[in-house]
């Protein structure tokens, strides 16, 4: 078990991250913090490059990637540790649940061991020790009968159990930092919100930082208390979770609200139609100049074609747009 | 709301009755039969001109054995598929042909379902060729891809070009190819992002109003599903255990599965008002 942070160091704090291929760039310098057991949410569409920076956080990007800028975390960059001095953290300090557990857990391992070997290779337990902790955990994660489940093979059990099963491991050292990537997206609806559920006491219990990356906005209304929205490898948008969602500044962060189908704009004739944000999303070799989001953004102008807007802002909600959206005591006092 | 735009017509253009299928197990001692599961059962299910029907159920319900049914591509055990009155596995060869031609299927993951390393144009063909239709077909493909929005400039391009919800349009559009009456749309927007998604239900919405096609949403997420279509089926262990107008399901669900899809859904306001986890 690591020892708790002292009170005040963030968890984690990413300064000016890039990451690159070559000549693609994935992450275009994002900048964040999140305070000891704090809650952020990391929302983007695919290829907005949500999940190259959790990747990098945890040093598991791909071949060909490079990690520039500083990923400060118990009193270590990150982004310049060696693989060995990494992966005694991975799983210890910082730990991270994948989208689809039957391809992150080892299917010709029993999930018990699997468990317990994380427990043992952290911590130096004995076996019994690891075992009995494992068994606890499962017991922790609401796992019907624990003591057959340890003996499981990954396929003999159900996605849930599966997902529950990674979060455990995920949580059996009492990282500082738990990095949470579309958890429930392979999972049934009805699964999820147990899931979700069972994520948010565990960490809640273990006071550990979640860092919640997904492009599901009602998962990190549940979640967090702070949004960063991502678009084309950028942060465009970031604050508390109730400002943001409430009353965004960003055109993008409000597209993406209003496309949500709620049980209000549901159809009372069959007529009603969702907002949609038209085009798509840029390739990442191929972004237009000025603000990435220039060419789907209603208020673009030519200043948005030209100039990159920088995160900025005078309250807690950041954003990066040269006409953000007026807030309606601005509109009320022109 | 209009649950039968086509004042006067009664007859569904879609229908299934009476429907039970079953698939053996894996047997479990050497001198006992294999045992039989269930996976439909009493299955009453029809889909009119211009209406959109939705079926939402969670996995294992029995979903995508109901799309196999409604698409000729399964026999079932027992029970009846309709398709303008006439019994689909009985009927003559004439009128097989116009029930595969009439009935076109859109399924969840575009990737997989378009041909990589077929031209985009060469793909929409593919259901002229394969269901032997004469006419002009370059004129058909320019009419269809204007239906979807796409420009004729995707004609020369490959699949991989793509991004997720423009092939989702590729796939669309190759439904519509043939002049369909029903499109059958599997999960068709559950791997596409947030902002497109809308794209697309919008789309099928219009696809219904301006062909007047029936269209048969199945999906797991009973949002999505309301959004699109004006009545729902809700399945749970191969049954339907509740019809209903959208509205009314969320309102006042009865059933328990019902009850349970309601209870799953997550929205921004629940959330941000702290009562997801309620």
């Amino acid at each position: 078990m690591t020892p708790p942070l002292s009170p005040g160091a963030p968890a984690i704090e990413v300064k000016d991250l890039v990451v690159t291929n070559g000549d693609v760039t994935a992450v275009r310098g994002v900048s964040f913090s999140i305070p000891a057991g704090g809650r952020m949410g990391l929302v983007g569409e695919s290829g907005s490059g949500k999940s190259m920076t959790a990747l990098a956080l945890m040093g598991l990007l791909p071949m060909g990637w490079h990690t520039h800028g500083e990923v400060l975390h118990d009193g270590a960059d990150l982004a310049k540790l060696s693989d060995k001095a990494l992966s005694s953290r991975r799983g210890r300090t910082l730990s991270m649940v994948f989208q689809d557990p039957l391809s992150s857990l080892n299917p010709v391992r029993r999930v018990g061991d699997q468990i317990s070997w994380v427990i043992r290779h952290h911590t130096g337990a004995d076996r019994k020790t690891a075992e009995a902790q494992t068994l606890e955990l499962l017991r922790s994660m609401n796992l019907p009968r624990p003591e057959n489940l340890v003996r499981a093979y990954p396929h003999e059990i159900s996605g849930g159990q599966r997902q529950r099963i990674m979060i455990a491991m995920a949580l059996a050292c009492y990282p500082q930092l738990i990095i949470a990537d579309e958890p429930t997206t392979a999972l049934d609806v009805t699964v999820q919100k147990q899931v979700l559920r069972l994520l948010n006491s565990a960490v809640a219990e273990r006071n550990s930082a979640l860092l919640m990356i997904t492009h599901d906005l009602p998962i990190i209304a549940a979640m967090c208390d702070t949004v960063a929205v991502m678009y084309a490898g950028r942060i465009v948008e970031m604050g508390p979770v109730q400002e943001v969602f409430r009353h965004p500044r960003h055109h993008y962060t409000r597209g993406l609200l209003d496309s949500q189908p709620t049980m209000d704009n549901i159809a009372l004739d069959g007529s009603s139609r969702l907002v949609s944000i038209p085009g798509m999303v840029p390739p990442l070799h191929d972004l237009p100049s000025g603000c990435a989001f220039n060419l789907r953004c209603p208020a673009a102008t030519d200043k948005c074609r030209t100039d990159m807007p920088e995160l900025g802002g005078e309250t807690s909600l950041k954003s990066a747009c040269w006409h953000p959206i007026a807030r309606a005591d601005e509109v009320a006092a022109q | 709301m209009n649950v039968t735009p086509f004042p006067g017509e009664v007859r569904p253009l879609l229908e299934v009755r009476q429907l039970n299928q079953e698939y053996f197990l894996r047997r479990q001692k050497l001198f006992e039969p294999r045992p039989i599961l269930k996976v439909l059962q009493n299955i009453d299910f029809a889909v009119r001109r211009g209406e959109a029907v939705g079926v939402v159920g969670e996995s294992g319900s029995g979903k995508t054995t109901l799309t196999r049914m409604l698409t000729g591509v399964e026999k079932p055990h027992d029970g009846q598929v309709l398709y303008d009155g006439t019994d689909v596995w009985s009927g003559t060869d004439a009128e097989r042909k116009t029930f595969r031609r009439s009935v076109q299927v859109v399924l969840q993951n575009p990737r997989s379902s378009l041909d990589p390393r077929m031209r985009v144009g060469t793909s929409l063909l593919e259901p002229l060729r394969s269901l032997k239709i004469e006419g002009d077909h370059a004129a058909r493909v320019h009419e269809v891809l204007d239906q979807v929005g796409l420009s004729k400039s995707a004609l020369q391009r490959f699949p991989h070009e793509f991004s997720g919800g423009q092939l989702q349009r590729i796939a669309i559009a190759r439904a519509l190819m043939p002049g369909p009456k029903v499109l059958i749309a599997d999960e068709p927007v559950s791997a596409l992002d947030v902002s497109i998604q809308a794209q697309v239900l919008n789309l099928l919405k219009d696809l219904v109003r301006d062909l007047g096609l029936g269209l048969v949403f199945i999906a797991h997420d009973l949002s999505v599903v309301a959004y699109t279509t004006s009545k729902v089926y809700v399945m749970s262990s191969g049954k339907i255990v509740e019809v209903g107008r959208p509205l009314d399901l969320f309102r006042a669900p009865k059933a328990d599965a019902t009850q349970n899809l309601v209870a799953a859904i997550l929205s921004v306001e629940n959330g941000l008002s702290g009562e997801a986890f309620a």
